[in-house]
């Protein structure tokens, strides 16, 4: 018993992201004139797909106290770069891919690099090298073009036993194969005891910085992963600075949404899935209730300021003014 | 040597170095073509400097405090579209535009501010969903497509005519420099923006009102925002979707590499006009150069770090 | 005074003839003029609880940071079971096998008990955590210190102070140390869990462990040690086996001095008194309990007993940091509702505070001495929406001269300033706001002597000219030298006020450790 009241109490936060999100999409396959369609799940769900992997991404810098502005242009660098490379034999194509891979995860761990020995702050960092990644995207595809493997796109967008799409199925192996390991390992807890409490966890013999190269470099790769699938459900690559910067800041607002604070060392990525899951529905969801679609940014706006100003109950419950400079 | 220490009273290390990265960027650009340093070019640049700069001096009153504000992109937007909204409603509209607009921008800053001073929520997240509502509203308001209200005579006038030919944007922003230059270094208030971005429970203890000089701050960051809105809005003669998208990041990079410190309580207004400067004479040398837009974008980024490695000794997050 | 049974002190006596665990020879420290150790030898063996004692600054916490690897000596040697050791970080002592126990708690607030118990090195294969395991380990540890109803899964953010105190020592176990340095480690802990902590260290000695006890009570350590060690002025001044001293024979151990303070003369109060602050039935949350006390223009009131008893919290109260304070506070007769140090510094009420951490919470460092001065009242300057900046330095001036602060000129930086000399800058800043009722936490912590004497002969300055102090110092020879009175804290509320004559050494120490009307009542206190 105690053993479920302390889970459910620990992971309230995502548990509830995903009520909100089973909520809005139950209203949404009711009331919506295309119901249960196989083809609109399948592209509601890789609309999602991408937004929630760059959110895993984020999660993981926000994690140890850091922000990654730099999520949504690693997201658009690796998509011009699989458009380029994921082509050919079927040997080209898995070469392609781990090349994809590659980039997105050493694009991550230069921001560690220089966060951790430049002792930069990670906003300035993760601006900067921003720039550089869209750069390189648009050195790739100065227009947007190229092509991807298609009977492998087709495959991963569309759906498995009839009616389950592909992309979800993607989502949970990426889960499986690096957040559920990320969870499970000491780098990890290392992770969220840097982003928690540094100084304790110098005490206490932690290796701050290998932490957070982890991190970073995790960060990266994740973020190559939604590049390279949102390849595959465009065909093509398109190095659009705003696109980027717009999924980046979606992905953080997802994050706040999932219920991981943005002081580091709490949360976790599956909330944050739920977060960009809600996020994409929100549009939908709008176009059920037959509001017009130039409501959407409004309501998507007020939602995440009522998420985040939820959590600002805390403040006026402090019995010493002082603990608010904390 | 005694002049250059004079020099140094009034402009700091990082400032330096940026002075002489736009030195060297000119005479490097020299080679490529004369134009680089004529008078014209230079104008050119300090006008279209003025809308980039503007916004700078406002992100740098937030980034003194040690916060952001990621609300920028629709309050300019915002800015343009009320001022030539208002002014197409008759006489009185275009003579209350550009209030109109400055109020607008006021009143989404304080917002910003109340966020973050009495609810405590972090700035960054705050002024997101800010940016996303205004975003909202302003999509409603325009329905999504360009507005077809042309800006005022005034709004034209301040964007891109010019006085003795000295452009009137540039004036507006060397005006405004002044004044937040006036603000911060002898005013009671300076001294308290300086003093929370250094120790916010020190100022608290003693007894500064610390929540009202967030507010203020962000409140002066949304009208800063509204007025570069204006002035783009003049300049192009109209507003447009999306018109403030460029200029959040730019924004920030200038006020970092004119010696602000993203995490409070160091930076000058000369740092921040210079930083904006540099930025713009950047970009406008890399397109007049035809480097290809991915050059660009790269040269804009490696120059940020380099700058920061060298010049950012102070701004290292352990200290 | 409770006996050691027969039989251990057999065992004790074997124990003590084997040669020392740890041992310190020659150590020093300094940190910038202030010396914290001196050329100190210390050893400990195992299998022993070897109790340190000495009061607040007399060298205790430097000798364990030094021991924990948490800073290093600047002169001497040590050995550790016969070799030459040297650490550089705390990982480096765990290590070695020596684990300290600190009050400043070393757990990261969001992750589980288990997970915090196994920080570092948790039970699992190729960097992969098997959680099964971890639980069994972090469950057999809580068993092992009596705490099995704390579930392992529960955030640490969500314990209780005493439990998380718990935790820290299951987390040091879980390291098998042979030495385990415990500083303080009942102060935070509820009667209950401080049986506990008993029988788990009586556990420990037996296995062979050594222990190093610091504590400021006296019954336990009659209770748990072997050996005895008195330190005072950075010195050890005295081992010894337990027992073989009175409790009043150690407390003058401890309270014995080489050098005497000047201080000002005590004016002899003829006036009748005009009470400028008067606190009635003050209380907030558990931390203070029902203070009355009250401050006349001219007087000095130390507010004594040892660290954390609620003195920091009254004098916060005070300025109107605290939200939900219940009590009176009357200035000059008139009662005042302070909600902000805003309001606090206002005219109408004119209370100003030196805080305890004058490098963030006292001053801002980075900003010059000028900044800093006129922050808290640089709204007298105003002339035009102007800082006036020639009457701004006229005072600043005055101020400087005043306290005749050593600085180049006012635009120095503070953080380049000696630690006197930034006291007196805050103290500075303070008296610019023309308060008449000054709190002091501490202000000559961390100070040269010279400076002290000073600011002492400040404050009597400052009392002759009509000023209430209120003045909480951690220095008994301060409270006795500068005081017209002193309330002794213990538990958040005032134990005994003491004055006139007797303000003397005996009186503090003795209610600071609550040892002077019930000698075992803090025990009690402890477990409700």
């Amino acid at each position: 018993m105690t053993n479920v009241r302390i889970w459910l109490a620990q992971n309230y936060a995502p548990i509830l992201a995903g009520l909100v999100f089973a909520a809005m999409f139950a209203t949404y396959a009711t009331k919506g004139s295309a119901g249960w369609q196989v083809a609109v799940l399948d592209t509601a769900a890789n609309k999602a797909v991408a937004l929630a992997l760059i959110s895993m991404a984020q999660t993981l810098v926000i994690i140890t106290r850091g922000v990654d502005l730099s999520a949504g242009m690693i997201f658009i660098m690796t998509n011009c770069i699989a458009s380029a490379l994921v082509t050919g034999t079927p040997g080209d194509v898995a070469l392609g891919i781990c090349g994809v891979l590659l980039a997105g995860a050493l694009a991550g761990l230069c921001n560690g690099l220089l966060v951790v020995f430049g002792r930069l702050p990670s906003i300035i960092v993760t601006l900067a090298t921003g720039s550089i990644y869209s750069g390189i995207a648009l050195a790739i595809r100065p227009t947007p073009g190229g092509s991807i493997d298609e009977d492998l796109a087709d495959f991963l967008t569309s759906h498995l036993f009839g009616a389950i799409p592909t992309s979800l199925v993607l989502l949970l192996a990426v889960v499986l194969l690096v957040w559920v390991p990320f969870r499970m390992s000491v780098v990890g807890r290392h992770c969220y005891a840097a982003g928690s409490a540094e100084s304790a966890a110098y005490m206490s013999g932690v290796s701050v910085s290998r932490a957070k190269l982890v991190a970073y470099t995790l960060s990266g790769l994740l973020s190559g992963i939604a590049g390279l699938f949102v390849t595959f459900v465009t065909y093509s690559g398109d190095a659009g600075a705003t696109i980027g910067g717009a999924y980046t800041l979606n992905s953080i607002a997802a994050v706040v949404i999932g219920g991981t604070s943005l002081y580091g060392g709490a949360g976790g990525a599956i909330g944050s899935i739920f977060g960009a899951f809600t996020l994409r529905t929100i549009d939908d969801l709008l176009l059920a209730f037959g509001l017009p679609p130039l409501w959407q940014p409004l309501f998507q706006g007020i939602v995440l300021l009522g998420a985040v100003s939820l959590g600002a109950v805390r403040i006026f419950r402090l019995r010493n003014r002082m603990e608010v400079f904390q | 040597m005694m002049r250059l220490r004079a020099l140094g009273r009034y402009i700091d290390r990082p400032s330096l170095i940026a002075v002489g990265v736009i030195v060297l960027l000119l005479l490097v650009g020299s080679f490529y073509s004369n134009n680089f340093i004529s008078p014209t070019y230079l104008l050119q640049q300090l006008q279209i400097g003025a809308f980039l700069g503007i916004i700078a001096i406002g992100v740098l009153m937030v980034v003194l405090l040690g916060h952001v504000d990621l609300s920028i992109p629709w309050v300019v937007t915002m800015g343009g579209m009320m001022a030539t909204a208002a002014g197409n409603l008759g006489p009185g509209g275009t003579a209350l535009a550009i209030p109109f607009a400055l109020l607008c921008g006021l009143i989404v800053g304080t917002v910003n501010g109340l966020g973050v001073a009495v609810l405590r929520i972090p700035s960054m997240i705050f002024t997101l969903g800010v940016n996303a509502v205004v975003q909202g509203l302003m999509v409603l308001y325009t329905g999504g497509y360009a507005p077809q209200d042309r800006a005022t005579g005034l709004m034209q006038w301040l964007a891109g005519e010019r006085i003795l030919g000295v452009p009137n944007a540039t004036l507006v922003w060397l005006l405004l420099a002044l004044l937040a230059g006036f603000i911060l270094r002898l005013t009671p208030l300076g001294r308290y923006i300086f003093a929370i971005g250094n120790r916010e429970r020190a100022a608290y203890l003693s007894g500064v009102d610390t929540r009202l000089v967030l507010i203020f701050s962000f409140a002066a960051a949304g009208m800063c925002s509204a007025l570069a809105g204006v002035m783009l809005a003049g300049y192009s003669r109209m507003a447009y979707q999306a018109m403030g998208d460029p200029y959040l990041l730019p924004a920030i990079a200038g006020v970092v590499i004119g010696g602000a410190n993203v995490l409070g309580g160091r930076g000058t207004v000369l740092g921040t006009v210079i930083g904006s400067l540099l930025i713009t004479i950047l970009l406008s040398m890399l397109s007049v150069m035809q480097v290809p837009d991915s050059a660009r974008q790269i040269a804009y980024g490696v120059i940020i770090i380099v700058m920061m490695l060298i010049s950012g000794r102070e701004m290292r997050t352990s200290a | 005074m409770s006996m050691t049974p027969i039989d251990t002190n057999a065992r004790r006596i074997r124990e003590l003839s084997q040669a020392p665990f740890l041992q310190l020879s020659g150590i020093s420290k300094r940190y910038g003029g202030v010396t914290a150790l001196n050329s100190v030898n210390f050893a400990c063996r195992r299998g022993a609880v070897h109790a340190v004692l000495g009061e607040n600054g007399a060298g205790k916490s430097t000798l364990i940071k030094i021991i924990t690897g948490v800073v290093r000596p600047d002169d001497g040697h040590m050995l550790l079971d016969g070799q030459a050791v040297s650490f550089a970080t705390p990982a480096d002592a765990m290590r070695n096998g020596i684990v300290g126990i600190f009050q400043e708690l070393s757990l990261i607030p969001d992750l589980s008990v288990e997970a915090n118990i196994c920080l570092t090195s948790p039970p699992g294969q190729l960097g992969f955590i098997n959680f099964a395991a971890q639980r069994r380990f972090a469950k057999n540890l809580l068993d092992r210190v009596g705490c099995g109803d704390i579930h392992p899964g529960e955030l640490v953010r969500n314990l209780s102070l005493s439990r998380k105190q718990m935790v820290e020592i299951a987390k040091a176990l879980g390291r098998r140390a042979r030495l385990i340095v415990l500083d303080e480690a009942t102060s935070a802990l509820t009667g209950e869990d401080v049986k506990k902590v008993y029988s788990l260290i009586e556990r420990l000695r037996n296995e062979g462990v050594a222990i190093l006890y610091i504590s400021h009570r006296m019954h336990e350590i009659a209770h748990l040690a072997d050996e005895c060690s008195v330190f005072r002025n950075g010195q050890n001044v005295a081992t010894f086996a337990n027992g073989e001293h009175t409790d009043s024979e150690i407390v003058r151990m401890m309270i014995g001095r080489d050098f005497k303070h000047v201080f000002p003369e005590k004016p002899v109060r003829t006036k009748a008194p005009r009470p400028a602050l008067e606190i009635e039935h003050l209380s907030w949350a558990d931390r203070i309990k029902d203070v009355s006390l009250s401050v006349d223009a001219g007087e000095i009131v130390g507010l004594g007993g040892l660290d954390g008893q609620g003195q920091r919290e009254l004098f916060l109260a005070l300025f109107g940091v605290l939200r939900g304070v219940t009590g009176t506070v009357r200035v000059n007769g008139a009662s005042v509702t302070v909600s902000s140090p805003r309001k606090a510094k206002s005219k109408a009420v004119g209370i100003a505070l030196v805080p305890e951490d004058r490098k963030t919470e006292g001053l801002i460092l980075p900003m010059t001495v000028r900044d800093n001065m006129s922050l808290a009242s640089i709204g007298r300057y105003v002339q035009r929406l102007m800082i006036d900046r020639a009457s701004e330095n006229a005072e600043i001036g005055r101020q400087v001269e005043r306290m005749s602060i050593k600085a180049a000129n006012t635009d120095v930086v503070v953080g380049t300033l000696s630690g006197g000399n930034q006291q007196k800058v805050l103290i500075g800043k303070w008296l610019m706001t023309g308060a008449r009722i000054l709190l002091l936490n501490d202000p000559t912590r961390g100070i040269d002597v010279g400076t002290k004497q000073e600011i002492y002969a400040l404050m009597r300055k400052l009392a002759d000219e009509g000023t209430a102090i209120l003045f909480y110092s951690t220095d008994y020879d301060e409270l006795i030298g500068c005081c017209d009175r002193v309330a002794i804290f213990y538990d958040g509320a005032v134990r005994r006020e003491l004055d006139g004559d007797n303000i003397v050494e005996h009186n503090i120490v003795a209610a600071s450790l609550a040892l002077d009307a019930a000698a075992h009542s803090d025990e009690g206190k402890a477990a409700k």
